[in-house]
């Protein structure tokens, strides 16, 4: 034990679905690109609801990579802090995957053992109905941004990242890296590719 | 007025229309409409799925060993299951053995995705359409102590454990924060159990909170990593080293031990909490003896949990495989998941073409071309549907019929068929139940019954992680290490042009992938998941699936708060953890609640 205050880097999302994929993205660069001290796991937590619960118990300090529909121009980043991150269904839509996640939170508040410290960095998705598909490009474009804050928090809270000049460790399956993932798409003749939005109600 | 017959079920659109609409984007969209008439008794039920999803799409063309990787995203919830079926569908196709830990081990990680699946479904999404937490703020923590001690000998009981829960939850609700417990319809009268009997399931909610991380730990421990573990094509990628002292990636007997102290409170968890509690919360619902639905005419399980390796044939398969169909629980046929006459999917009513829409198609023949077109009677417009039109097509799922027949699948089928086989750790638990709640064999084929099944399922499966936990330790004290067979790892090795199936028992049911493998390259990929059985539309013959027959003919206390509808939906674990827009006849927002 090192004596620092435990602290998780969290992706949620499903990289199945285009932009909804930002999340884990961000988490597996992270963990690609900086070696990190021991305190710091990152996780890609996917769309797992209260499975993710004893890792978020047991961190002090939830750093968040998420795709959010914050109403922002599509391809923009913009980080929440502790209690404005909204913990509770019901609230205003923010996360897409809100449901499970936010019930998590919840869960751990009622047990008493939210952590100290929250942050969330969220994206605002250009496209998700397309099933099979990758980040847009403007969504892309920000998993260094996204990087970015996220190690000046981890630097805030005393574990500084450090740039790797090796490859760092992958937290999936090869066959999953963004590259991989890309190029092995079956074409668009072969595939129909488009969610369906016409029963999707506006909120 | 029309009033169609099927399956013995009368259908009659006529009544007001109430639209639930779940929206969510982790397995799929569902959606319910339903008729009510003028006594509040739902007299049409209409299940559609609003996405398309398709794993085809996204595997076509890819080396099939990366296949699990895929599958285990498409879910949220049961991620390892559906790795577990991918791995033995490939397995199937390229005729490749396993060895008898990587079975075990396999098995293992499914009893504790079951143990886990049905403990949280019960306590954490369905428990809440039974007890009315508001009301557990009224109880008394003595009589709840002595109501508590009265169904069993758990020792966290006394009148003061209760106080301090229920001041924690008065905290927590006078705070504003209803959190997990906001939107549920409290004080609904279809809640029926005394404040007592609403705090002590209250209380257990927390503990099972608590103690469902513990059950987690056997997959990270396997799967070398949580939550999406890592599975491999011909074993288990977990190395296992007896004398290794904390090794990176192998087993070692600390981690041995730590499993098999969690199966241990596995067993107790479930056998002196999640069973009482299921007897006592039924206790106060014997009379609501709706949502039985197709469970008591067709029933369908794969079967899963082969005690030893590579023999997928029903002797070998300890959780029940077979057909039951029209009532006639004398017969268990045997299924056969290659038999192109026996699983079928069927699109006279789903989005998609075929040539001839009066017949279904097997899996591996699966056609999948979209066809979104709605019916005459719809209302509202392609983009907007306010009503569906259920006489033409409506759903993007596909209607899988076995020989035929709409079937349900899930615990409850699991129970039912291993009933009818005479099999005594499936018979013996259920007569046990009926017995202690007075109740006669019918009364399984309900809402509840599916409930109760799958707490008797949970702790069927705690036990069996017990014996295959011993199966292993004997297996490596003999000095049988061995956990994969990597022989045809080489796609060299492989036939031009291959097929195989995968199945397992998921904790909501039936479970298929059917793939075909060309030139070293998926070709096809179609799996039929169990909320596809459940959830899936009409077929051309009319016949409904086992969400609309288990509606059919319920009386709702309250036409805007279908508490009653999402009571008997949840009943099933649909594979959805969602919100669930609740919409008045008018397509007006009437509430916003949870479904899964």
């Amino acid at each position: 034990m090192t004596g620092h205050p435990s602290i998780l880097v969290l992706g949620i999302g499903n990289l199945l679905w285009a932009d909804e994929g930002f999340g884990v993205r961000c988490a597996e660069a992270l963990a690609e690109r900086f070696a990190l001290p021991p305190q710091v796991t990152v996780m890609d937590g996917g769309t797992q609801g209260l499975y993710l619960l004893p890792y978020v118990e047991d961190a002090r300090r939830l750093l968040v990579f998420d795709a959010v529909d914050y109403g922002d121009a599509p391809g923009t980043l913009r980080i929440v802090v502790g209690d404005e991150v909204p913990r509770f269904m019901g609230a205003k839509k923010m996360s897409l995957h809100q449901t499970g996640f936010q019930e998590v939170l919840a869960s751990a508040e009622l047990l008493g053992r939210l952590p100290d410290e929250l942050v969330l960095i969220g994206c605002q998705p250009v496209e998700l109905e397309d099933f099979g598909g990758s980040l847009r490009d403007a969504v892309k474009a920000q998993i260094g941004p996204a990087l970015d804050v996220a190690c000046e928090w981890l630097t805030r809270w005393g574990a500084a990242p450090v740039p790797r000049t090796d490859a760092g460790p992958r937290l999936n399956a090869d066959s999953l890296t963004m590259d991989a993932y890309e190029a092995g798409r079956p074409s668009e003749r072969d595939a129909w590719r488009l969610g369906d939005a016409r029963f999707i109600r506006e909120d | 007025m029309t009033v169609l017959e099927t399956q013995g079920f009368k259908l009659d659109n006529s009544g007001k229309r109430v639209v639930v609409d779940p929206v969510c984007r982790i397995e799929g969209h569902l959606r319910v409409e339903v008729n009510i008439d003028e006594h509040n008794v739902i007299r049409n039920a209409v299940s559609t799925g609003t996405m398309w999803r398709g794993l085809e799409v996204i595997l076509k063309g890819r080396d099939p060993r990366d296949a699990w990787a895929f599958t285990e995203r498409i879910c949220g919830v049961c991620t390892g299951t559906h790795a577990l079926t991918s791995v033995r569908a490939v397995e199937d196709a390229l005729n490749i053995k396993i060895p008898e830990n990587a079975n075990i081990i396999r098995n293992l990680m499914q009893l504790a995705l079951q143990i886990h699946d049905h403990l949280v479904h019960f306590y954490h999404l369905h428990a809440l359409d039974w007890v009315d937490v508001v009301s557990a703020l009224k109880a008394d923590p003595k009589k709840t102590s002595e109501l508590a001690q009265s169904i069993s000998s758990w020792p966290l009981s006394s009148p003061g454990y209760f106080r301090d829960v229920q001041n924690r939850l008065k905290k927590f609700v006078e705070s504003g924060q209803l959190g997990p417990f906001m939107n549920g319809y409290w004080g609904n009268p279809a809640y029926r159990l005394p404040p007592e009997a609403n705090l002590m399931a209250v209380t257990h909610y927390l503990e099972a909170l608590d103690f469902q991380k513990e059950i987690v730990k056997i997959h990270t421990i396997f799967g070398g990593k949580n939550p999406h573990p890592n599975w491999l094509v011909g074993g288990v990628p977990c190395a296992i080293n007896m004398e290794g002292a904390g090794a990176v990636g192998a087993i070692n007997m600390e981690r041995l031990n730590l499993i098999s102290s969690i199966i241990d409170r596995c067993i107790e968890f479930i056998d002196m909490v999640y069973v009482p509690d299921l007897v006592a919360i039924a206790s106060f619902y014997k009379d609501w003896t709706y949502g039985g639905g197709l469970s008591s005419q067709c029933v369908l399980s794969y079967g899963d949990i082969p005690d030893v390796a590579n023999d997928y044939s029903a002797k070998n398969l300890l959780l029940p495989r077979g057909a039951i169909i029209n009532g006639d629980l004398t017969k268990v046929h045997e299924v056969d998941l290659r038999d192109p006459e026996q699983v079928q999917e069927h699109v006279a009513h789903s989005w998609y073409k075929y040539a001839d829409e009066t017949k279904g198609l097997h899996p591996w023949d699966g056609v999948t071309e979209p066809n979104f077109e709605l019916g005459k009677a719809t209302k509202g417009t392609k983009t907007k549907i306010e009503n569906l039109d259920e006489a033409g097509k409506y759903s993007w799922i596909k209607a899988p019929r076995w020989r035929g027949h709409a079937m349900e699948v899930g615990p409850l089928s699991r129970y039912v068929i291993g009933y009818a086989q005479n099999n005594p750790e499936f018979k013996e638990p259920v007569d046990k139940l009926l017995k202690d709640l007075g109740l006669p064999l019918k009364a399984i084929f309900s809402t509840l019954g599916r409930t109760a099944a799958r707490g008797l399922e949970a702790s069927w499966a705690a036990h069996k992680s017990r014996y295959f936990f011993d199966k292993l330790m004997a297996n490596l004290k003999a000095g049988d290490l061995s956990t994969a067979n990597i022989e045809k790892w080489d796609p060299s090795t492989w036939p031009k042009d291959a097929k195989g199936v995968g199945f397992t028992e998921a904790p909501r049911g039936a479970l298929g992938h059917w793939i075909r493998i060309k030139d070293t390259r998926i070709d096809n990929y179609q799996a039929v998941v169990p909320t596809t059985w459940n959830g899936g539309p009409r077929d051309a013959k009319g016949q409904i699936g086992a969400f609309e027959a288990s509606l059919m003919d319920t009386p709702v206390a309250k036409a805007d708060e279908p508490l009653e509808i999402l009571r008997t939906l949840h009943s099933f674990d649909p594979c959805m953890a969602c919100s669930t827009h609740v919409l008045s006849p008018d397509g007006q927002e009437m509430a916003s609640i949870k479904v899964r």
